[in-house]
């Protein structure tokens, strides 16, 4: 099932509501199994994300390394909250547990690209490249 | 002219994509005949991108390295240059390493099978083809090697229980699925040397009579992910993987699968359950997956380190491997040393050297400056360690005897500015938003337990009993370590730095 809905939301952006009754009905479980899969599962979203996501770390050796105060940065730039889309549909903010990056913290990641020891000035350069 | 510049995703973090084009652009403009080669870290994540250049004498590295370098250290020849860090093998970070494990990690092209080969690769692979499963079993036993993804159970002993099992299907499922913070040893190795883990795996596969594997990885590592998926590709053309593994007649059929997002996915049962399509909660034991794991069949499950270490100790007998480490800790444990650190990275070494070597000797201090104050030793379930703990040895005994654990061998070093009480509530947010839900003390009580913390915040001396008795609870009633485990960090912050959850506190301020 994870496979399937990887796939659905690297086609679509989240996992459209119409798409899990399909899902469910390729793999014979119920609606419900397939919500609870879903849900159970931090990576999917029900709903659309801006063009483009930035992940941002908040684990332990990149709290060490000062990401609580870049996380405050990011929502104050970006106008949002964890999980939110900036107002012109250009960047969703979310927080992500470790990107295996703890040796050049803090550590965040836009649309897959690692990025390590990002400061306030990098920040801002990413939100500027994102169109945010 | 062979250049090396890292793939690994901690080098293109700090701009190894830029450097490699830099070094490509200034070649073809030079005309310059040069083999660029994308290797994975040699573990000094300080010195990244780390530029190494091959030469008559050996390999001689410089780093960090910015695309604005390049133009000059081809001006240099490669020789005489303020980067220029000298034959990358006597750097001491490096030199005072044992790397069994990561031995190639850094040193080859990560998806070229015949390097691979050229450094010993495919070594313990073609010993085990001649053993019987038991005998391979045995070596694995002798070795001394303890599972690595955590518990430390001893290999040898879950691979003789599923041999034993008898079933039609059983199973070598990877557990890949590093969440730790301050770990990122897995995701190296399957950057750097992905082919010391399909090794790996087909070696348990013949020992326990098991004809397929999955690699279970985790979403948050793209850049492992995709050099694991190209590994597997190459190692089935090349015969290593499939029906008729190096000419055996033995199968061995292996697939990448990926995560999605839920840290307790890396508990072996709930992992086995996502693997299986399902929701990934725990399962309760017994049965235990060596007998009923995936799909109900004999499993093994075992991290990824466990299982990398497996081929050399094929190769070089179990023994060799036993020699290193001290007590009932055998063989080397690849450290990972991360947070506010001047040098931080990968040192495998074997069991035995002390907390504070490795903070102070090793790792250099903080990054910042300023005094150590806490280390966290074996991820989020793990404990902090004042340094009045640095005289432990890294063993399992050492740190299970000082109330803390070993783990996946990840070390997060904070200086004095943190705030005990703060990662005392993180370690319990943590848990509340990763539980599985299946029991309550760790669903309920870790949503409790950041209330209870709140309120010592706020200056209310009696929740800190009420704290305690909490943790109690979640130690004695969790199904799995993530409720089970979450006291550590919380009781060690507050036993060993009270002063951060002083009543007054607010107060004060
Ligand atoms: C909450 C939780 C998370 C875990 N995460 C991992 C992990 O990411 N990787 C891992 O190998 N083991 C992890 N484990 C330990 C596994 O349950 C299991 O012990 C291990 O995969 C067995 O392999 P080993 O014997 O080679 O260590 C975790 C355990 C718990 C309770
Ligand atoms: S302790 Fe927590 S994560 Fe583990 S089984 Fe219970 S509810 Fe699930
Ligand atoms: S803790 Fe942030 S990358 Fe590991
Ligand atoms: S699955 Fe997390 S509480 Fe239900």
């Amino acid at each position: 099932m994870l496979p399937i809905l990887h796939a659905v939301q690297a086609e679509y952006g989240h996992v459209p509501a119409e798409a899990l009754p399909q899902i469910a009905e390729a793999l014979n479980i119920s609606r419900a199994e397939a919500q609870g899969v879903m849900s159970f599962y931090h990576d999917f979203r029900d709903h659309p994300a801006g063009r483009h996501v930035l992940k941002i770390c908040r684990a332990e050796a990149c709290q060490a390394m000062g990401s609580e105060a870049l996380a405050a940065a990011a929502k104050a730039r970006l106008g949002v909250d964890w999980h939110g889309t900036t107002p012109n549909g250009a960047l969703t903010l979310e927080p992500v547990f470790c990107l295996g990056l703890c040796a050049c913290a803090p550590a965040a990641m836009l649309d897959g690209q690692v990025i390590g020891r990002v400061d306030a000035a990098r920040l801002d350069e990413i939100a500027t490249e994102a169109g945010a | 002219m062979r250049i090396y510049v890292p793939r690994d995703a901690a080098a293109k973090a700090v701009g190894a994509e830029a450097v490699a084009a830099a070094v490509s652009a200034e070649a073809a403009t030079r005309g310059l005949p040069v083999e660029l080669v994308r290797n994975g870290s040699r573990g000094m994540v300080w010195l990244e991108p780390l530029l190494e250049v091959e030469t008559p004498e050996g390999r001689i590295a410089f780093g960090p390295v910015t695309p604005a370098d390049v133009p000059a250290l081809f001006d240099a020849g490669f020789g005489a240059h303020p980067k220029a860090l000298g034959l990358t093998a006597e750097i001491p970070f490096l030199k005072k390493q044992t790397r069994l494990t990561f031995a190639r990690v850094g040193v080859i092209d990560p998806l070229s099978l015949p390097e691979y080969e050229a450094h010993g690769g495919l070594a313990g692979l073609r010993k085990a083809l001649t053993l019987s499963p038991e005998a391979i079993v045995e070596e694995v036993t002798a070795s001394g090697l303890r599972g690595r993804g955590g518990a430390g159970f001893p290999t040898g002993i879950k691979w003789k229980t599923v041999l034993g099992a008898e079933a039609a299907q059983k199973y070598v499922v990877c557990n890949a699925d590093e969440g730790d913070s301050g770990t990122f040893a897995d995701r190296m190795l399957m950057e750097g040397d992905p082919f010391t883990l399909i090794e790996g795996m087909a070696i348990a596969a013949l020992a326990v009579g098991a004809t397929r594997g999955f690699i279970y990885s985790r979403s948050e590592y793209p850049d492992a992910n995709a050099v694991m998926g190209q590994a597997i590709t190459i190692a089935r053309a090349a015969g290593m993987l499939g029906p008729d593994v190096l000419g055996s007649g033995r199968a061995f059929e292996l697939e990448l699968r990926i995560g999605a997002g839920a840290y307790v996915c890396g508990e072996e049962t709930a992992l086995l359950n996502s693997l299986e399509g399902k929701r990934g909660v725990v399962r309760a034991k017994p049965p235990i997956p060596a007998l009923q794991g995936l799909f109900g069949q004999p499993t093994v499950v075992n991290n990824v380190l466990s299982l990398a270490a497996v081929p050399a100790i094929l190769a070089e007998g179990g023994a060799a491997y036993a020699a290193h480490g001290i007590g009932r800790s055998r063989g080397t444990i690849p450290l990972q040393i991360a947070g506010n650190v001047r040098f931080g990275g990968l040192f495998e070494t074997g069991f035995g050297i002390t907390l504070g070597e490795i903070v102070n000797d090793i790792a250099g201090g903080t990054a910042s400056g300023r005094p150590v104050k806490a280390v966290q030793v074996g991820g989020p379930l793990g404990a902090y360690h004042p340094q009045a703990d640095f005289a432990l040895p890294f063993s399992y005994e050492d740190f299970a005897g000082s109330g803390g654990l070993v783990g996946h061998a990840g070390l997060v070093v904070h200086d004095d500015s943190v705030d005990m009480l703060r990662m005392a509530r993180f370690a319990l947010e943590f848990c509340a938003i990763e539980s599985c839900g299946k029991c309550t003390p760790c669903r309920i009580g870790a949503v409790r337990g950041v209330e209870v913390v709140d309120r010592i915040a706020a200056g209310d001396a009696a929740a800190i009993p009420l704290l305690t008795d909490l943790c109690q609870t979640m130690k004695l009633g969790s199904l799995c370590a993530l409720g089970g485990f979450t006291p550590y960090p919380v009781l060690s912050a507050l036993t060993h730095f009270p002063d951060d959850f002083a009543t007054l506190k607010e107060a004060a301020e």
